[in-house]
């Protein structure tokens, strides 16, 4: 019965799914443009990625920007998972409060949480740079953990735990040997989009990142306002490729059991 | 009883203190800054500033851009979105939809400045078809195009979710009483997606109001937003006053879109 799409909405389709990668491949195919701009191509060239990965001081920021998002998502997964075990717990009054507070931050606009953490850090006093990136992404990235696990705790029947409690598990034998594993899906999202948020993230740390410190995204929004540089190109194809074997990775570990969902319908 | 309440207290504290000191304090502070002025004295002038002739006309365009973003996603998204839900591997699709938003933003931006540069593809297109070489990049066209391919797989996503649940014996039953396809689309689906447009909305409309950097790169500082003038007042006239006040605003106007849009939450509770 599905698939039934006439061809000017196929066409409709596929010239969306083209302008959606244009831009990626465009950037991927100019970087190896000998002429060193992103128009006329004048020939096949390895420069750019030789002269991206001598670069030590983008290769620094490289790892910078990935250190930030392991360390904020990790830490951020571990206080998102104790807050959706609390509102778990809650009426559903305090719940509906609680969430209030916690969805703030996700619909904040950019902007608005990178003046007022700037505003923060420096009222208390803490020097800009990576403790202020630092508490920064794992600041915005708590909720979305939360959003993560909440649904999980929802579908785990409450007569789960109570059978586990009668067999004689401690509460922390209960947490650790029922209910951890049953969300375990939703912390490994809650993990990976905190991952993504912080490796994603411009505006904010734009704001909170000192003059000592920068992460990718802030780094190549200063490269790009100097004007095109081709090793910008060639990073963007490095970290296209990366990505995708990332999100090849999660989905072979997380999105199993939502292709077979999908497949018993 | 008392004592795993506390222990549960304790569990929780570590989320409790986020939300003090990351989301109530940061709100407060702002709040409080904006009562200042550049030197530091308490006032109101912020306020009065706000209310002349030049941050009125900044809040009107940044809202009439963050609108034109808005309604050009929504009609390309909504299609989109249908035309994926009848395909066969419709997850699969989607996934490849939402895919490049995993890209840096910073890099997809930066791949427009090359497209739409004085010598760029898109400028080669138009030439070829004898329209002749035209000043792309840096206008308000510029502008919204990239922001909308920005914003779109957002769009996209929970459209294909409400039409995806839409259950669709509701579609032959109109068909069945007679309803054109048009009327079925309009009586039926559309209003049975509504909270699919309406969250998606909320998440183009309101970062569309605080874009700052695709203003930068993109529209050449031709478009101001409310978000770029926070970005100015903060980071490089350091008047945080002025900058605080105009997020006041930006962050009333927020709640206000996200009462006008958020029943879905009350229908939930209901």
């Amino acid at each position: 019965m599905k698939d039934k799409i006439n061809w000017p909405g196929r066409l409709f389709l596929i010239v969306i799914f083209a302008i959606l990668y244009l831009p990626i491949f465009y950037l991927i195919f100019y970087s190896f443009n000998s002429g060193g701009k992103m128009y006329h191509f004048q020939g096949f060239t390895l420069e750019f990625y030789k002269e991206l990965f001598q670069n030590t001081r983008l290769l620094i920021i490289v790892l910078n920007t990935l250190i930030v998002a392991l360390l904020s998502a990790l830490v951020s997964t571990i206080i998102g998972v104790m807050g959706a075990l609390a509102i778990h717990q809650m009426r559903k009054k305090s719940k509906n409060s609680v969430l209030g507070l916690n969805n703030v931050l996700i619909v904040s606009p950019d902007v608005i949480i990178g003046a007022s953490f700037l505003i923060l850090f420096t009222t208390a006093g803490l020097k800009l740079g990576f403790y202020s990136v630092l508490l920064s992404h794992i600041a915005f990235s708590i909720p979305i953990v939360v959003l993560m696990v909440l649904p999980k705790l929802g579908e785990m029947s409450p007569s789960l735990i109570d059978a586990a409690r009668d067999l004689g598990a401690s509460p922390w034998g209960v947490l650790s040997k029922v209910t951890l594993p049953f969300i375990a899906p939703g912390i490994l999202a809650g993990f990976f989009m905190a991952l993504t948020y912080s490796l994603d993230d411009f505006a904010v740390t734009f704001f909170v990142t000192g003059n000592g410190f920068s992460t990718l995204s802030v780094e190549i929004y200063s490269m790009a306002r100097q004007g095109v540089s081709l090793t910008i190109n060639a990073l963007s194809a490095v970290l296209f490729l990366v990505t995708m074997l990332v999100v090849a990775a999660y989905y072979a570990v997380a999105g199993r059991k939502k292709i077979r969902v999908g497949g018993r319908k | 009883m008392q004592n795993s309440r506390v222990t549960k207290l304790v569990y929780a504290l570590p989320y409790y203190l986020w939300i003090l000191l990351f989301v109530a304090l940061p709100i407060a502070l702002i709040v409080y800054y904006s009562f200042f002025d550049i030197h530091g004295n308490l006032t109101l002038h912020n306020y009065e500033k706000f209310f002349t002739p030049v941050y009125l006309k900044l809040t009107l365009s940044s809202f009439w851009y963050a609108f034109l973003i808005t309604i050009v996603s929504l009609t390309i998204a909504y299609p989109v979105a249908y035309l994926l839900t009848k395909t066969r591997n419709s997850q699969i699709w989607l996934l490849l939809i939402i895919a490049p938003s995993w890209i840096n933003l910073l890099l997809k931006a930066y791949a427009f400045i090359g497209i739409f540069s004085t010598y760029g593809m898109a400028n080669s297109f138009l030439e070829t078809i004898g329209i002749g070489t035209k000043q792309i990049l840096f206008t308000d066209f510029s502008f919204i195009f990239v922001s909308v391919y920005i914003f779109i797989p957002f769009m996209i996503l929970p459209i294909f979710n409400a039409l995806n649940e839409l259950n669709p014996t509701f579609l032959e039953a109109a068909q069945d009483m007679g309803a054109s396809k048009w009327t079925a689309f309009w009586r039926v689906i559309f209003p049975l997606t509504i909270d699919g447009v309406k969250s998606g909305c909320q998440v183009v409309f309101i970062p569309a109001l605080s874009l700052f950097m695709l203003t930068r790169l993109i529209a050449g500082n031709r478009v101001i937003t409310l978000g770029t003038a926070i970005e100015e007042h903060f980071l490089v006239t350091q008047d945080w006053g002025m900058g605080s006040t105009i997020a006041v605003f930006l962050i009333i106007i927020m709640f206000l879109f996200m009462i006008v849009t958020g029943s879905r939450n009350r229908k939930r509770g209901a």
